[in-house]
């Protein structure tokens, strides 16, 4: 695999005065509660993680879980106290003030909860704004960002100004903004949780549209579980500052880390989220039914099907090769089995 | 015992006051007591006493100390006097080249810093008043007077009022759109046909200097402490004096270290101007959403860009109340900066009340009013004013508005050339109405203002009378009868009461200050005068506002009214009243009513309009009616932001009493005014504003730590 383009090591945000000097004394181990009682407060408590080319992390937790911060910290919005961050194997911490003006002109881009639009730019100019901040020419900048306009679907709309708009349409301006500089590396602080529910599933959708078509490098911060499961590769789930566990959806459903994880999953239709691969088992044997389904196929849509089967079904890939076998009853336990102990 | 404990405050507040009149009661007017009036403070006379502090002599009245504190600060403006004597004369010569004398001389200091600013200041002003007007200074500056003599031609020769008027025109056009063409068009046609041109002119200069400077001072400085907080607790002190410090005030100390003329106006007008733009900058720069700033970084903005293209167009709705402010106090200056020597409308007003001449002060004031109005809008206008990018512009297009300027100056040229053909009388209309020849309907007002004396007289009187010795020298007597410890008493136990030991010790020290100074008979006359003009205007501002909120219509027409009535420099507020109450206390207050009325009215308005509209429906469906829902909601939750109305009550108040002492008060105004023209006035024209400044911090700190704990009480953010 190659080099990942975010990767953070130990990475801690502690807020107040001596900070610095109390990580250092703690030697890592870094327990909320005494720092509290030195009027410190925990951010961020040692997270490290990789995020690969093209990867979609969703960072999940409730509000003060530190998930803000640490995207925070990684695009240096704010500093972290300790640990490395490297982007694209720049060690992030170390730029200078010249340099990171230059990451974040060339490199990143970043949606924000509450949209963050400059009041006083119309639509265009705001997606605009950050070529401009370039020092590219006027025109250029607003053809440019006419073409922004139009990949979010807000032709027609270019010189209303922000207050007109609609929040779905205001954040829709965020994301073409954030992309104008046509960034490796996507952060997005829970975009969607402002909107109506009806408009954030559209406005999800729509995400999962651009992503398709730009295959970004993607931190996405959410706190909503099912946004999580919906969008991510990955699923980074943090409380009080600590990731609690790193996983794929599938993995977190099945196998919740601990137990304020499996609060989570609890809840979660399984048959939803869940793919015929993540619960199919891997040897095949001979007996096997006539059916096949793809691997990648979500649960709901082929459970009806293999239910009516008596033998195990075959699961076959995209190139018709059969990689494994599912039992309709593995399947009955998927989705109404005990929710501690299954597998 | 049980009421005591439900209503603790209550009895505390009640228990203040019975001590406080016990203490009045207690203590007798001293049988040497008397209100001193006019010269005889400095008349030395045998039953003074005196003592001797940093080798000044400060002689006064001594009385029971219970009854008046011994001016024991006496000695602070003789010192600050003196200080900046020292300063200006002594402190620090340096040499430098003259150019004059082509050799080196000596000068200290500051007076080399004054004289330098001044000649600055100076040259901005002519530059653009010779613009308008035409003239030499400017040419003089870059070259010499030998060099004018040899060659007169070269001389500014001012633009015809043709072309500024459609100048104007143009430019509002291009800010805004037909409308406030429209108005500009009218107001400089107006000016000219008026025969106020010239004077109009010299006020448009100063304030096109003065103003914009003002702005980037206070930006920058707001900017400054925006981003220091060290700057900014350096800088707050003095914002707060300044905010109520009245501007007559500034202008002592200002004459001593700047000199008589135009380019001293400006300074102290920039001084008087940019603490407001400054507290606006940084209060919009704080309200600024986080993410806002965190997405203007993130965009790759340096400091720089951040600061020009990101937080200052977001703030720019408190910044532009700035700019609006800056207008306002620059009007508001270019009249009170008459006193010295700033030609201009402000003058002829001055000179027009001085002699009684009603109509001749009136179409001065409308002048400066209209101008003033005219201004603001522009400004707005300017602020609030879009690119459009996709327009494909012709040249014709794109250069329109310039176009029509060329051709405008082109047809004014012509048109003032065939004046001179015209009118061969001496006067070139079509150039330059002179002052005095337009139209005048000075006599049509004086006529009027006699009409209305002559019918009315006998009522007009009647009140009069009836005010002064029924209501008013009552009231001044109570005031003086309070003896100085029962005002302590009372001061500081209000402070500790609405804000524990850190607001007694605060207002403490301002009540201290004042009545240390030799002044505090005089502080209990501007007292008087501002409680009885804060009580009516409150009475009427929260009338009016309650009754106006009724009508959604009502109560936007209201603020705009009220918008127009801030943008009139206060001095103008005079006239009217001197056109019915002649020269009388009446005068004053009714001035001070009218001025002081603004503020109570829009924030009554405001803050019953901040109530959330929730509350309302909750209100509605528990089955109030109007008159419950008034009382019981909207009244408790607008009232923080009422008592907020009621501090900038105080303040329009204060700051027209001190005004009114042009009419003649008795008050620390007077004083100033005084101090005005007296040589070694510096120190105690400034003193004196401390003192004004000091009974305005007083009512300011009470009420605004009232209403802070109110607002967290309320939740109300």
């Amino acid at each position: 695999m190659s080099e990942p383009v975010i990767k953070c090591e130990a990475v801690y945000k502690i807020f107040g005065e001596n900070a610095k000097k109390m990580l250092k004394d703690s030697n890592g181990n870094v327990d909320a509660k005494t720092f509290q009682e030195n009027g410190c407060i925990v951010g961020v408590n040692n997270a490290s993680f990789e995020v690969s080319k093209g990867e979609m992390l969703v960072v999940m937790g409730l509000s003060g879980s530190g998930k803000s911060t640490l995207l925070r910290c990684i695009s240096r919005l704010t500093d972290a106290t300790g640990g490395k961050i490297f982007i694209e194997g720049q060690d992030l911490l170390q730029l200078n003030n010249k340099e990171l003006i230059e990451l974040r002109r060339n490199k990143m881009g970043m949606v924000f909860q509450s949209f963050a639009l400059l009041p006083h730019k119309t639509v265009v100019e705001n997606i605009a704004f950050p070529l401009q901040i370039k020092g590219i020419k006027t025109e250029d900048s607003i053809s440019k960002a006419m073409d922004m306009v139009k990949l979010v679907g807000l032709d027609g709309r270019e010189n209303y100004f922000p207050r007109e708009l609609s929040g779905g349409q205001q954040q829709r301006v965020g994301i073409a903004r954030s992309l104008a500089v046509e960034p490796d590396i996507w952060f997005l602080d829970e975009p969607f949780s402002a909107l109506d529910p009806l408009i954030r599933k559209e406005m999800q959708d729509e995400f999962l549209r651009l992503q398709d078509k730009l295959q970004k490098t993607i931190m996405f911060i959410t706190h909503d579980f099912d946004e999580a499961l919906k969008l991510a590769d990955r699923i980074a789930i943090m409380k009080d500052g600590i990731i609690e566990q790193l996983d794929t959806p599938a993995n977190i459903v099945l196998n919740p880390a601990t137990e304020y994880v499996r609060k989570f999953t609890e809840e979660v239709p399984r048959e939803k989220v869940l793919l015929i691969k993540d619960v199919m088992d891997p040897s095949t044997t001979d007996n096997l039914g006539d059916l096949k389904v793809l691997k990648d196929e979500i649960i709901e849509n082929v459970a009806e099907k293999i239910l009516t089967q008596e033998k195990s079904v075959a699961v076959i890939d995209n190139n018709n090769k059969i990689v494994g076998s599912i039992n309709p009853t593995k399947i009955i336990n998927t989705v109404f089995g005990g929710r501690k102990n299954n597998n | 015992m049980e009421l005591i404990k439900k209503y603790p405050k209550l009895f505390q507040w009640l228990f203040l006051l019975i001590v406080f009149f016990a203490l009045c009661f207690a203590i007798d007017v001293p049988e040497t007591y008397k209100f001193i009036r006019g010269q005889a403070e400095f008349v030395k006379d045998p039953n003074q006493s005196s003592f001797v502090f940093l080798g000044k002599e400060v002689r006064y009245y001594a009385f029971d100390v219970f009854w008046r504190l011994p001016p024991l600060l006496g000695w602070l403006p003789i010192w600050i006097n003196d200080s900046l004597f020292f300063l200006m004369n002594e402190w620090m010569p340096i040499e430098f080249w003259n150019e004059d004398t082509q050799e080196f001389r000596t000068r200290p200091l500051v007076l080399q810093i004054s004289r330098n600013l001044t000649a600055f200041m100076t040259f901005l002003i002519e530059l653009i008043r010779e613009i308008l007007l035409g003239g030499l200074e400017t040419i003089v500056a870059f070259t010499s007077w030998d060099w004018i003599d040899k060659n007169p031609w070269a001389e500014l020769p001012g633009l015809p009022w043709t072309i500024v008027a459609a100048g104007s025109a143009i430019l509002a056009y291009k800010l805004s759109g037909k409308g406030l063409a429209l108005f500009a068009g009218l107001v400089m046609v107006y000016i000219s046909v008026f025969g106020q041109w010239k004077p109009s002119m010299q006020t448009l200069s100063f304030i096109l200097v003065a103003a914009p400077l003002s702005f980037i001072f206070g930006l920058g400085l707001g900017i400054a402490a925006f981003k220091s907080k060290r700057v900014e607790k350096a800088l707050y002190p003095i914002l707060l004096v300044m905010q109520t410090m009245p501007q007559y005030a500034v202008l002592v100390p200002a004459l001593v270290l700047f000199g008589v003329g135009d380019h001293a106006a400006v300074i102290i007008t920039m001084v008087v101007a940019v603490p407001p733009m400054i507290l606006l900058t940084i209060l919009g720069l704080r309200a600024i959403p986080p993410e806002v700033i965190e997405a203007g970084r993130m965009s790759g903005c340096n400091n720089w860009q951040l600061m020009f293209k990101v937080l200052i167009p977001t703030a720019r709705r408190d910044i532009l109340i700035g700019v609006n402010q800056v207008i306002m106090v620059c009007f508001s200056m270019a009249v009170i900066s008459a006193f010295i020597g700033a030609k201009g409308l402000g003058f002829n007003l001055l000179l027009a009340l001085n002699q009684l001449n009603i109509g001749l002060a009136l179409e001065a004031g409308l002048c400066i009013s209209l101008i003033a109005i005219l201004l603001d809008k522009m400004s707005l206008a300017w602020a609030n004013k879009q690119t459009d990018y996709f327009g494909n512009l012709t040249f014709y297009q794109r250069n329109k508005n310039l176009l029509f300027f060329v051709a405008t100056v082109i047809i004014g040229i012509v048109l003032a050339y065939v004046g001179t053909f015209l009118f061969k009388g001496g006067y070139n209309y079509l150039f330059e109405v002179p002052h005095n020849k337009g139209i005048s309907t000075a006599d049509f007002w004086n006529k009027g203002v006699d009409w209305i004396f002559d019918t009315f007289f006998v009522y007009i009187k009647a009140f009069n009378t009836w005010l002064i010795q029924d209501v008013l020298q009552p009231m001044r007597a109570l005031y003086l009868r309070m003896p100085a410890v029962a005002t302590l008493v009372l001061v500081v136990g209000a402070g500790y009461l609405i804000g524990g030991i850190r607001s007694a010790l605060v207002v403490c020290g301002l009540t201290l200050f004042i009545a240390l100074s030799p002044w505090w008979d005089r502080a209990l006359v501007t007292a008087y005068m501002a409680t009885f003009g804060v009580i009516v205007s409150c009475l009427i501002g929260f009338t009016v506002g309650t009754l106006c909120f009724q009508n959604k219509h009502s109560a936007s027409f209201m603020l705009g009214v009220c918008d127009i009535f801030q943008t009139f420099p206060s001095f103008v507020y005079l006239i009217p009243v001197m056109m019915l109450f002649g020269i009388t206390d009446t005068s004053v207050l009714i001035a001070v009513i009218v001025y002081a009325t603004i503020p109570a009215t829009r924030y009554t308005i405001e803050g019953l309009r901040s109530v959330p509209v929730g509350l309302h429906d909750a209100a509605t469906m528990s089955g109030v009616n109007k008159f419950q829902r008034l009382t019981k909601i909207e009244f408790p939750l607008a009232f923080p932001h009422m008592m907020l109305g009621l501090n900038q009550t105080i303040v329009f108040a204060l700051f027209m009493v001190i005004i009114g002492a042009f009419i003649g008060t008795e008050d620390l105004g007077q004083y100033i005014l005084k101090a005005l023209s007296d040589k070694k006035g510096a120190g105690i024209g400034f003193t004196l504003g401390i003192c004004v400044a000091f009974i305005g911090l007083i009512f300011d700190n009470l009420i605004r730590t009232w209403v802070e704990k109110r607002k967290k009480h309320l939740g109300i953010n």
